[in-house]
């Protein structure tokens, strides 16, 4: 269901409507209580006024009826309430697995995008309609928080994890982004701008382009530029070619999915979970210092040698959104507890 | 009982003249005269809070950062937060008016432990202060939610010094929390029965129960904090191998609790008020009393809500939701016994009642807008918005302020022994009532449209509304310096009060006004039932067969005073 209401942002993705109209059935709900019990107290406090100062009413004893009718009522409402929250709530957050990936990196006080096909931004994001498009974020410093009004979304951004939260635009048009997380002096300045275009200004966007390549072949380039190759490609470290969300035996002998987590955790902390059949603690020294854009990259990289592979030998292994609904799990989270860097 | 009661002469001595100078007090164990030192006490943080909000309110007129910087505007809205919170709304009804009439209510001559009480007021004397350094020495600018890693790596200002007053003042909590139940428990008049106790006493005791066991964990939190900030132990920092949203789950775990402390008092209060404003039982008694100590008991299981968005997982926002949801049913149900228990009654407009109305009011509104925030698809969108601080506002200003002044107004001749003056305090309560709604409501509308939480400057759209809040601002500050002026005036200008001006009923009615300070000349032996008025032989069933025998106590051996 979808509505329209006053006093509401535009809407401008798929879900918007949905909110409004779950938002304006709340507000129903608490006009007719309001009114409901506001009116009878008026009506008692003016029927059972105090007519003389020595006057003492009679006691009325309780009614069991009456406290289970408004113990149960409001209880099954409340029931109702939470089914239609949740639901809006699960489509929010499950991100679908064919959406648009653009990485998101919070810092004090700006937002920085990077698109697969290597365009960069800060404090503007660029999308067309009629797309899903999933945010991966991360932040260099303090928790942020990526709300854009119009859309309906909010999800922060947590240093050390990659947080996911997706959207469909609806509406060609500017609208807010705000940091919605207090994160210090500037925390009002953390603002920018979705752009939202017809599909085919989003591609004359795109043809704009960028020098550096996609966001992958930048993985590439880092991973050439901190020899990565030396030891991932020649077989002393693990052969990085369609590992990307495949499992692998740890040395402990429990399995772990290549994801970004452990790909983050594995460039910033090799010793922490080594693959099985490699010495332990790692040979890898930590690349601890890398930028949280340069791991996005090296992500898109490693992502990209999966995918190739994959389409070309048609192979059991699909390209697929990490974190996402292939794991079973929330979708919303991967979680790295272990290192961030600033 | 009632027009009896006032013919109790009023005494040559009572608490407050018995001993003269400043030491009488600094080192008294009177409940009484602890509860006068904290009103005092909690006045003052409360007009130091309401200064910081002038500054915000200030600020926030225009769409630009203009009136102060924006280091000073987070400094500001953080040490409105803190004071507020620590030092006046969770203090304000339990030490105040709580420490004054928990023994009067129950017939005993004191608390369980009277010099614990004192040093719990020195406790949070050695708190506040070390906060009002903190705060000269120039703030904090953290939120009062001291989220990390900004509070702990990032943040300049002085965490923990704040940090540092924040634990000593949970301390007095504590204290407070352990008089009360050890009181209760033990200390009850002959015949006072657990369910002859006001309702009052009812919502202290599961205040109490937070208190004790939600005080603590906030303690430790926030001595984790300091251990991160100082030795660097990695606890909450992901740089140091700890987590980031594991502190929000420690805060919350003891913060949303805190907002029960904050408001189960002041439901407290209005139950007494609406009772006694009507001269009639309060309807469904077993219900409000047992929805108190279940508003406690599902407080702990509820502190996820506050991190639909913070990456936590999708099932457990599910589960927090429904939990959310459980712990709004108990605050319905004593509404709506509220509004029952004016049916037939005599119902008074004196100043006390008209806050209650007023807090009826606002908690419906502060109450639903509860359940648009647990509704988990809306408050994604709304969450740390103006509609998070709207809601919160109805609730601690709409619902424990208005609570806190109707019982201050309506225990005040008990108090000092002198009326206030009946007019002033009407108009008063009706400033506050427009002011409170001008200023809150279009927050509500405010942060649907959008508009962040703890912004400094914000998009021109977002300015009309804005206007009106600070407008209503304006306006609610005088309605709060109004009942300040006349209640100082009144202690030495007020009519002198009867013991029982209002006709009401309770123990605390039956002693002279002010009392004496043993409370009662002879321990009172109870014979009567909670809030009667009229013998329960003259009981009225509403709904015949609905009601269970039970419900309507045997008429026992009346020896009434």
């Amino acid at each position: 269901m979808q509505v329209e209401i006053p006093f509401a942002p535009e809407q401008a993705s798929t879900v918007s409507g949905e909110v409004d109209a779950l938002y304006a059935f709340l507000w129903a709900l608490t006009i007719f209580f309001g009114v409901l019990i506001s009116l009878t107290i008026i009506y008692f406090a003016i029927k059972y006024r105090r007519r003389s100062e020595s006057e003492v009413p009679r006691p009325v004893a309780g009614s069991m009826k009456l406290e289970i009718a408004w113990t149960v009522i409001p209880f099954l409402i409340a029931m109702g309430i939470f089914v239609w929250a949740a639901s809006i709530y699960y489509k929010l957050y499950r991100v679908p697995n064919n959406a648009t990936e653009i990485f998101v990196v919070g810092k004090q006080w700006m937002w920085k995008f990077q698109h697969i096909d290597g365009q960069r931004e800060i404090n503007e994001l660029h999308v067309p309609i009629g797309r899903k498009v999933k945010l991966t974020m991360t932040t260099e410093d303090v928790i942020h928080s990526m709300f854009i009004p119009a859309f309906r979304v909010k999800m922060d951004v947590v240093p050390g994890r990659y947080s996911h939260v997706w959207f469909e635009a609806t509406k060609p048009g500017r609208y807010h982004i705000f940091c919605a997380e207090y994160c210090g002096t500037s925390h009002s300045g953390m603002i920018g701008t979705v752009v939202v275009m017809e599909p085919a200004d989003y591609q004359a966007w795109l043809a704009g382009g960028t020098a550096e390549g996609s966001l992958a072949s930048q993985g590439e380039k880092v991973f050439q530029d901190r020899a990565c190759h030396t030891c991932h490609f020649t077989g002393r470290a693990p052969n990085l070619v369609g590992l990307f969300g495949k499992s692998e035996v740890l040395a402990d002998g429990s399995s772990i999915r290549v994801d970004e987590a452990y790909v983050r955790e594995s460039i910033l902390d090799p010793s922490r979970k080594v693959v099985s059949g490699y010495p332990s603690p790692s040979q890898m020294p930590s690349y601890r210092g890398i930028s949280e854009e340069e791991l996005i990259q090296l992500i898109a990289y490693l992502r990209s040698l999966t995918q190739q592979p994959a389409s070309a030998s048609g192979s059991a292994m699909p390209p697929q959104p990490a974190g996402g609904a292939g794991t079973g799990s929330s979708g919303t989270t991967t979680r790295n507890g272990n290192s961030s860097t600033r | 009982m009632g027009t009896e009661a006032l013919e109790i002469a009023p005494p040559r001595t009572h608490y407050i003249n018995v001993a003269y100078g400043v030491k009488s007090w600094l080192l008294t164990v009177d409940h009484k005269r602890i509860a006068l030192l904290y009103l005092a006490s909690v006045t003052l943080f409360f007009f130091l809070g309401g200064a910081f909000a002038v500054g915000i309110r200030l600020e926030l007129l225009t769409p630009q950062g203009d009136f102060v910087q924006a280091e000073s505007y987070n400094r500001l809205f953080t040490m409105h937060g803190i004071v507020m919170v620590f030092f006046f709304l969770i203090p304000a009804i339990p030490a105040t008016l709580g420490n004054f009439l928990v023994p009067l209510m129950i017939g005993a001559k004191d608390l369980a432990f009277p010099k614990l009480n004192l040093l719990s007021w020195y406790v949070y004397t050695i708190g506040a202060l070390l906060t009002v350094v903190a705060i000269i020495m120039g703030g904090v600018d953290t939120g009062w939610t001291f989220y990390t890693p900004f509070s702990t790596n990032y943040s300049n200002g002085n965490v923990l010094l704040v940090g540092i007053g924040v634990f000593i003042t949970g301390f007095s909590s504590i204290l407070t929390g352990l008089n009360f139940i050890v009181t209760i428990h033990t200390m009850r008049a002959p015949g006072m029965t657990w369910f002859r106790l006001p309702l009052f006493i009812w919502s202290h005791y599961a205040t109490s129960m937070i208190f004790i066991l939600g005080t603590p964990v906030i303690a430790i939190t926030v001595l984790l904090l300091a251990l991160e900030r100082i030795a660097h132990v990695g606890i909450f920092d992901p740089q140091l191998g700890g987590d980031p949203v594991l502190f929000q789950h420690l805060f919350w775990f003891y913060s949303h609790p805190a907002v029960y402390i904050m408001v189960l008092p002041a439901m407290g209060v209005i139950s007494e008020l609406v009772a006694n404003m009507s001269r009639k039982n309060i309807f469904g008694y077993k219900f409000v009393a047992f929805a108190s100590i279940a508003i406690a008991v599902f407080g702990f299981l509820v502190w996820g809500h506050h991190l639909f968005v913070s990456t936590q997982s999708i099932y457990a926002g599910m589960i927090f939701s429904i939990l959310s949801y459980a712990v709004a049913i108990p605050s319905a149900v004593k509404t709506f016994n509220w509004t029952a228990t004016l049916y037939r009654g005599s119902i008074s407009y004196n100043t006390p009642m008209l806050y209650a109305f007023g807090f009826i009011g606002f908690f419906i509104i502060g109450g639903m807008t509860g359940l648009f925030l647990a509704a988990l698809g809306v408050d994604v969108h709304v969450h740390d918005t103006y509609f998070v601080v709207a809601h919160f506002h109805y609730i601690m200003v709409g619902g424990t302020i208005m609570g806190y002044l109707g019982g201050l107004h309506y225990w005040w001749p008990k108090i000092t022994g002198r009326m206030y003056p009946e007019g002033w305090a009407r108009f008063a309560a009706l400033v506050v009532f427009v002011g409170f709604n001008l200023t809150f409501f279009p927050q509500f509308l405010l942060g649907y449209m959008g508009m962040p939480r703890r912004y400094y400057a914000y998009p021109d759209e977002f300015q009309v509304l804005n206007v009106m809040s600070t407008a209503g601002a304006s306006i609610l500050g005088v309605g709060y310096l109004i009942p300040m002026i006349y209640l100082i005036w009144s202690m030495r200008y007020g009519p002198h009060a009867p013991a029982n001006p209002w006709g009401a009923f309770g123990l605390e009615w039956m002693t002279s006004s002010p009392p004496p300070t043993e409370n009662f000349p002879e321990t009172p032996v109870v014979t009567w039932e909670a809030y009667e008025f009229r013998p329960y032989e003259e009981t009225e069933v509403v709904g015949g067969s609905g009601v269970e025998e039970a419900d309507i106590p045997e008429p026992g051996p009346r020896t009434r005073h």
